[in-house]
């Protein structure tokens, strides 16, 4: 009769742990996920083909539903999206579900929906899971746990550490679109705009770029939570470079950056979930920019700065005006200013 | 990135040719203070500084709310929230603020409820949402926040909200310019006035800064070219010598101001002495909530007793907001103090100076 939401007895372990799996998990995730729960999967590897690339993370995102996708096919882009940054091509995924008791059924077919549509999208297997409900209270309506595992050819070498001076650093598109779609479905900040996630999954367009760049291709990122500008420095402190950003370049729709300066935030900091900055050397940037262009997730990419070797550890800034400014990771959250 | 209209990078390299010319052959230094806290960001942000010539010199006042909220309504808030039936509500920077002996954020931790919200509109809200709890809204900010508060205030009014008060630290800013300009310290030859601000109080309420003090005033808007703009006819005064008002930013500020919230200011408020951080008490500088709203006054509603309060000796707090000392000039800037781990004020909020300074300065 309960049917409609999540009870505590769906995480028992008992029958209604079963129903769940098995009415709604195993055949809304099939077609990627194994059919045989077995505790753990068994993956065949390619032979010869190279190394393992494996990763993890937690989502936990409010609201769930955003415009421009929730926080299931989140969960599976961000995961596909870690394991395509150090150049993986993905093989499979976990997931691992955490309830919250009286969690609507009707959600969590949705979100589970767009887990299986986005695993499709990214071509990988949901291989192996596990759920559980916790009482009410004790989590936020639902907690995603992923893992990936991916497979790295043979020589790919990329890496926070890699970029060296004179390289050349791209960003596929406008920034601080799934940080602003997020904020702007708050509550209660009523902000009229349409401002949509730009959650997709990279490991394509990384295929491209490292196909144009090969081992010129030195540093891949998502610039995440943090934004951009967290992510720079963190690259700039790994490598011990001095990047130098281009305001005038740095790509941004007119509704982000307007919402942005009304409440005092800086799109360098809001977070990102389909972009990627690539770190390339001088002489394969203009073909790495070129691959770029041409895929769908990459045509608004372009150059937003350059790498020297002088001030060991520092992004700046050269501001739309002309001055120069230092660029810092992200303390806290970013807030609206008071006024 | 750039916003085309207010970041035109010749533009912005002609106002910056004619200050280098003029006050190439100028044989002082001019120090201007930004009061506001939005002019401080947008300055590093931007990186102003960088193309003003050296003798000119930008100092940043006390127009950041959070900043200049003392220690001791800090604590009054922390011992609110260790009420079990209190639920803190506030603008987010707030909580990062040290008290005493703590901060929201910590009592946060510790299991005190606390909200971070957009708006006092969104206070009452929760007020409405949890009618089994008491909802404390800090009212810190100056007339450009107060305004939304105190409709806030005659609305919960109107709807006999019982659940619902203000701990009100508002501040009036002309109060404590005025009180800067009579530190016989002080050596700011002009100011940027703020723009929000000035947008609710009109610019007649610095006329007497500028006939009585002599100071030259210029309101200025928070885009780039504007700060330029702004600078570049504070200077056109003070080498005149002809102190006044003038308005850069026409776009949104009148001589009057806006009429409408200065009455709903007028309804709910009255002027009060006020202790800044840093800064001390300023006579008439902050705003309490008249006799007919104390029902809402969380201060009258909820006496709890609060130790007294203490600032870290070592904090240059009230030095910075004065204008008197550059971040960089505090011992503990970016050593012990950092946004991380904010010792003053002034490293927390995000239009803090020395937050600025730390995040932007080259
Ligand atoms: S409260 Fe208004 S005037 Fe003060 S710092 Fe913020 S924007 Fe400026
Ligand atoms: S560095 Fe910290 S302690 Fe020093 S003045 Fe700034 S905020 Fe206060």
């Amino acid at each position: 009769m309960h049917n409609d939401i999540i009870l505590l007895g769906h995480g028992s372990g008992g029958k209604l742990s079963h129903q769940l799996l098995d009415d709604l998990i195993i055949p809304t995730l099939s077609g990627t996920a194994l059919k045989d729960q077995n505790d753990a999967a068994v993956l065949a590897i390619p032979p010869g083909e190279g190394r393992l690339a494996f990763t993890t993370d937690s989502y936990v995102v409010d609201p769930l539903f955003f415009s421009g996708g929730n926080i299931g096919d989140l969960a599976i882009n961000g995961t596909v999206n870690d394991l395509a940054m150090s150049g993986a091509r993905p093989l499979a995924i976990s997931v691992g579900l955490i309830l919250e008791e009286g969690l609507p059924i009707a959600d969590l077919k949705l979100i589970l929906q767009s887990m299986r549509k986005a695993a499709k999208a990214a071509d990988v297997a949901i291989v192996t899971g596990d759920t559980k409900v916790v009482p009410r209270g004790k989590a936020d309506r639902i907690f995603i746990n992923t893992a990936g595992i991916g497979i790295v050819e043979h020589g790919i070498t990329l890496g926070g550490s890699q970029a060296r001076a004179g390289d050349k650093v791209l960003i596929n598109g406008t920034i601080g679109d799934h940080g602003m779609a997020i904020l702007s479905r708050r509550e209660n900040l009523e902000i009229e705009a349409d401002i949509c996630s730009d959650s997709a999954p990279l490991h394509d367009l990384v295929a491209d770029i490292l196909a144009a760049g090969g081992h010129s291709v030195h540093v891949l990122r998502d610039p995440t939570r943090g934004g951009v500008a967290t992510t720079l420095k963190e690259i700039a402190l790994q490598s011990q470079v001095e990047i130098i950003l281009e305001e005038k370049h740095l790509p941004c729709r007119r509704e982000v950056h307007g919402i942005c300066r009304l409440l005092g935030l800086d799109p360098l900091y809001v977070a990102n979930e389909g972009k990627l900055l690539c770190v390339v050397a001088e002489n394969k940037a203009a073909d790495v920019l070129h691959a770029m262009k041409k895929h769908p997730l990459g045509h608004q990419a372009c150059f937003i700065g350059e790498i020297q070797g002088s001030n060991f550890g520092r992004v700046t800034l050269r501001t739309a005006i002309g001055g120069l400014r230092s660029v810092d990771m992200l303390t806290g959250e970013q807030l609206p200013r008071i006024c | 990135m750039p916003d085309g209209d207010y970041q035109n990078p010749e533009i912005a390299r002609g106002y910056a040719d004619s200050l280098q010319k003029r006050l190439a052959a100028h044989p002082t230094s001019i120090t201007l203070m930004e009061v506001c806290g939005t002019h401080t960001m947008s300055i590093y942000q931007h990186g102003i500084r960088d193309l003003l010539p050296p003798n000119l010199r930008l100092v940043s006042g006390p127009g950041c709310p959070v900043c200049v909220t003392p220690v001791s309504t800090l604590d009054r808030a922390i011992a609110l929230a260790q009420q079990k039936d209190i639920l803190i509500a506030t603008f987010g920077d707030m909580v990062r603020v040290p008290g005493s002996a703590s901060s929201l954020l910590r009592e946060q931790a510790l299991g005190a409820h606390i909200q971070i919200v957009y708006s006092p509109l969104d206070a009452l809200a929760l007020a409405r949402r949890n009618p089994q709890k008491h909802i404390v809204f800090l009212g810190i900010g100056f007339e450009t926040t107060a305004p939304t508060v105190a409709a806030t205030l005659v609305k919960a009014q109107d709807e006999g909200m019982d659940n619902f008060s203000v701990l009100c630290a508002h501040k009036t800013m002309p109060a404590a310019m005025a009180a800067l300009t009579a530190d016989a310290n002080l050596t700011v030859d002009g100011y940027l006035c703020p723009a929000h601000v000035s947008a609710i109080i009109g610019a007649d309420a610095y006329r007497f800064l500028a006939e009585e003090r002599r100071i030259p005033c210029v309101i200025t808007g928070f885009e780039p070219l504007d700060i330029l703009q702004g600078i570049d006819m504070a200077l056109a005064q003070i080498l005149e010598e002809r102190p006044r008002v003038d308005i850069q930013y026409q776009r949104f500020v009148t001589p009057a101001g806006n009429r409408l919230a200065q009455a709903l200011l007028a309804k709910v408020f009255e002027p009060c002495d006020a202790e800044w951080r840093g800064l001390g008490t300023i006579v008439g500088s902050g705003l309490r909530l008249r006799e007919e709203f104390a029902s809402f006054d969380a201060e009258k509603i909820w006496p709890v007793a609060i130790p007294l309060s203490k600032e870290s000796p070592a904090c240059r707090c009230g030095d910075i907001l004065k204008g008197l000392i550059q971040p960089g000039d505090c011992p503990l800037f970016a050593r012990t103090c950092t946004p991380e781990n904010p010792v003053g004020a002034c490293m927390v909020s995000n239009e803090g100076t020395c937050a600025a300074a730390y995040r932007f300065g080259i």
